[in-house]
């Protein structure tokens, strides 16, 4: 099959819609080409309104991130006014947005990611059946388990939120429902009884000892639950070597309180250095987009109808000095510097990214309850200001898959221009000016495809690695 | 019976939404009602061609269809075409595929606001000219035709809201493979009736506050949202207060006005949607079925006799005033 090409889709478990174009030579992915096909025109929508709208509509850009989208248009909002929540306001914002992270990667590892190892392609391998009777599409123990846990976290955030997604309890300067002491205990309730399901069922062992693992020689030892079990998997599948990133992340910071973030912001190409926006454009070369390339704070959204024959995605893409950027959990926790991240980093395949999130989830439980016991019932949690008539502002957070940025422009009251940038328009990014590939693109190459092959297993091993959100991607 | 979950141009909080179900858990629920589901873009293992070959044979009427659920609106754009959402792999629009097999389909369930009237996806000026399967905006034809009806002679069910409360959708799929589901179930816009026959300002936990009209003068504050903060809970349907969400909430309970989510057209209320508007001071907009001459008088009286209680209260964000202590007469 050498040369042939290959059409991948409808590509499901990707929240929203994808198709991949793979051109094979000798059994393995020669070159990769990967479509956005949904435009929804999100940004044109938000022009001419008042900037408060924003909080109404763009959490429903999607509805998996959809507090993170809440999170960045309050904090570019907050920042247009000159604005900063009290200490307890932003603390709580950082609990609801945890909260929504948490039940994302644990919908990703249950729903998304596991239920490729059921498939009768890999019946006979020694981990197969339990495979099959934890992961099968809305049959499996897991499954069924990861649900109701998922769900009763949520409780939080129809305490504090209101409601979830789509919540409008997150507001410029802070919270829209200041806590009670007996919102306090019910929220750690809440807490503590997902620790024991993520310790009795996902870890099987406790979380610090997990956060305590420090190289990969360590995490491949952790035999203990489903963890345990993607572990043998990744072992005996070889996905520490497969869809290899460039090594090159990116984090905006998640949940920023005060002058910090609970998970550091910063870029990390082999070595740390600080977040610098200034070199950033969106390249819209090869996206059904008109308009030159630019820094998000001065580009426009206008697409190209005629869907010109040089382009293939109606997503832009997205570099920081030129380069392309992998953003994500394994992103930010290598970014933190947990040293498993870091270690993990070396490898930065699939076992890399699914283990990061895995590290991260554990590390959130410990923070969420940090969070819920620091809550004051006495403080304020929101403070009010007008908005201006005129101002600019940003708002950077991390979504469960990556780094999300809003940039707002206000004139005459009214935004007179929205960019949004999400962790898949990063990600997934189709190839630049340059010819240089996106980061799934270039993370393709070299995949095997077996003879017959119409769907191949291993692309969709890397793909779903990322935790891709393609409803944000293009929005 | 069986299901097929598309996703057209939306954003999955409704399936997210769907998940949160509880007592018993979605998967439960389905498999114990007998509902098996043939696929669903965010949950089933198929992927890619398997997929295409799935939705060719319902369209060539090898599998027969019982429900086809739609979430998200259906793009016309660009320039007619549908192109502003194609579904990967199949070199085909989700315009030309939601017209392909809904006459295929016993019923056709549309989920969320999106889906049902074009919703939040044909905000601003509805750059991807995006409509609703049966309805664009308050108007019947939409992706559909103004009189289409499925197989069962049913038109679409509009589940609308943004997103959809879980127990919304597992109860209209539970009623309709239990027969419970006719046209007399559903209200003028195709809204199951359980749900729409309510409003959300029942059981709202405000009320007191609203008796009195007693505002909040700004978001996280207690009082009512209605008079200032854009609250539409006395006009809106649905019985979130009732049958509160992930546990316990609801967007009031949250500290935040009622948007009307589940109606027509609530992604453009004209004005902003946390601000209510008013001529001359004077709140436009009246609680449903109220006469305007009433309402004007009741509350300009009930805003008079407001207890102290209630208005500190109101312009509080957390009770700074309890009720007055009653002592059993001996």
């Amino acid at each position: 099959m050498s040369g042939s090409t290959l059409l991948v889709g409808p590509f499901n478990r990707v929240e929203g819609d994808l198709e991949v174009k793979l051109t094979l030579e000798d059994g393995r992915v020669a070159a990769a080409h990967v479509n956005a096909p949904l435009f929804r025109g999100f940004e044109q929508m938000l022009l001419g309104k008042d900037p408060r709208d924003a909080l109404t509509i763009t959490p429903r850009i999607c509805g998996i991130c959809s507090i993170s989208q809440s999170a960045a248009a309050a904090r570019a909002l907050a920042a247009a006014q000159g604005l900063t929540p009290t200490p307890q306001g932003d603390a709580m914002a950082a609990l609801i947005h945890a909260v929504e992270n948490a039940a994302d990667h644990l919908t990703h590892f249950h729903l998304f990611f596991m239920p490729d190892f059921t498939r009768p392609a890999y019946a006979g391998r020694a981990w197969h059946e339990r495979a099959v009777a934890r992961f099968t599409p809305m049959q499996g123990s897991a499954q069924r388990a990861a649900v109701e846990a998922r769900a009763e976290l949520m409780h939080i955030l129809g305490l504090m939120a209101g409601k979830w997604p789509h919540t409008l309890a997150l507001q410029p300067g802070g919270v829209t429902r200041a806590p009670t002491a007996r919102d306090r205990v019910r929220i750690m309730a809440t807490l503590s009884a997902f620790r024991r399901y993520l310790e009795t069922t996902v870890f099987d062992g406790p979380l610090e000892a997990f956060v305590a693992l420090t190289d990969a020689d360590a995490l491949l030892g952790w035999e203990a639950g489903d963890a345990g079990l993607f572990l043998q998997i990744a072992r005996d599948t070889g996905l520490d070597g497969l869809g290899v990133g460039s090594g090159r992340y990116l984090s905006f910071g998640a949940y920023p309180m005060g002058d910090g973030h609970a998970f550091r912001q910063g870029v990390w190409d082999g070595g740390p250095s600080p977040l610098d926006l200034a070199g950033m454009t969106e390249d819209l070369s090869h996206s059904w987009m008109l308009g030159p390339s630019a820094h998000p704070s001065q580009g426009v959204t206008r697409p190209d109808e005629d869907m010109r024959a040089s382009a293939y995605s109606w997503c832009k893409a997205p570099r920081l000095g030129g380069l392309t950027f992998e953003t994500g959990a394994l992103a930010r926790q290598v970014v933190d510097g947990h040293p498993l991240a870091r270690d993990l980093a070396r490898q930065g395949g699939v076992l890399a990214r699914v283990a990061a999130r895995l590290l991260e989830l554990a590390r959130t439980q410990i923070l969420m309850e940090d969070l819920a016991a620091a809550i004051d019932p006495s403080a304020t949690f929101m403070l009010q200001d007008e908005t201006p008539d005129d101002g600019m502002g940003v708002g950077l957070v991390e979504a469960a898959r990556g780094a999300l940025g809003h940039w707002l422009r206000i004139e005459r009251g009214r935004i007179a221009s929205y960019q949004i940038v999400a962790p898949t328009t990063w990600n997934f990014s189709p190839r630049d000016t340059s010819g240089q590939p996106g980061p799934l693109e270039a993370a393709l190459v070299g995949a095997e495809v077996r003879d017959g092959e119409d769907t191949p297993v291993t692309v969709q091993h890397i793909v779903r690695s990322f935790d891709p959100c393609m409803v944000c991607t293009v929005h | 019976m069986n299901l097929l979950w598309l996703q057209s141009a939306g954003c999955g909080g409704c399936t997210m939404s769907l998940l949160c179900a509880e007592d018993p858990n979605v998967f439960d629920l389905l498999d114990g009602a007998g509902i098996s589901v043939l696929w669903h873009p965010a949950l089933s293992v198929e992927s890619g061609q398997e997929v295409l070959h799935l939705l060719q044979a319902v369209e060539r009427g090898e599998i027969a269809l019982d429900i086809l659920c739609v979430e998200g609106s259906i793009l016309r754009g660009p320039k007619g075409t549908g192109k502003f959402q194609m579904l990967g792999g199949t070199g085909r629009s989700m315009l030309d595929w939601v017209r392909s097999l809904a006459p295929r389909a016993l019923h056709v369930v549309a989920v969320g606001t999106c889906a049902t009237y074009g919703g939040i996806t044909s905000a601003g000026g509805n750059p991807a000219d995006a409509v609703g399967l049966q309805y664009e905006g308050s108007h019947r034809g939409g992706a559909l035709a103004a009189d289409f009806v499925s197989k069962s002679g049913l038109p679409v069910i509009n589940v609308a809201g943004c997103p959809t409360h879980p127990d919304w959708v597992t109860e209209t799929l539970l009623l309709l493979k239990d027969g419970g589901l006719d046209a007399e179930a559903l209200d003028g816009f195709g809204r199951p009736r359980f749900y729409a026959d309510h409003l959300v300002h029942h059981a709202c936990p405000k009320n007191e506050f609203y008796e009195y009209k007693a505002s909040a003068r700004h978001l996280s504050q207690a009082g009512c949202l209605m008079e200032n903060l854009g609250c539409v809970g006395t006009q809106a349907v649905g019985d979130c207060n009732i049958r509160p969400w992930n546990g316990g909430g609801s967007c009031t309970r949250g500290g935040y006005p009622c948007i009307a989510c589940t109606a027509p057209e609530f992604e453009e209320p004209r004005h902003p949607f946390t601000e209510t508007p008013k001529i001359a001071g004077i709140p436009v907009g009246l609680p449903s079925d109220m006469p305007k001459a009433w309402f004007m008088a009741l509350a300009s009286l009930s805003k008079a006799a407001t207890p102290d209680r209630i208005a500190r209260n109101a312009l509080s964000d957390r009770i700074a005033v309890p009720p007055r202590l009653r002592t059993p007469r001996r």
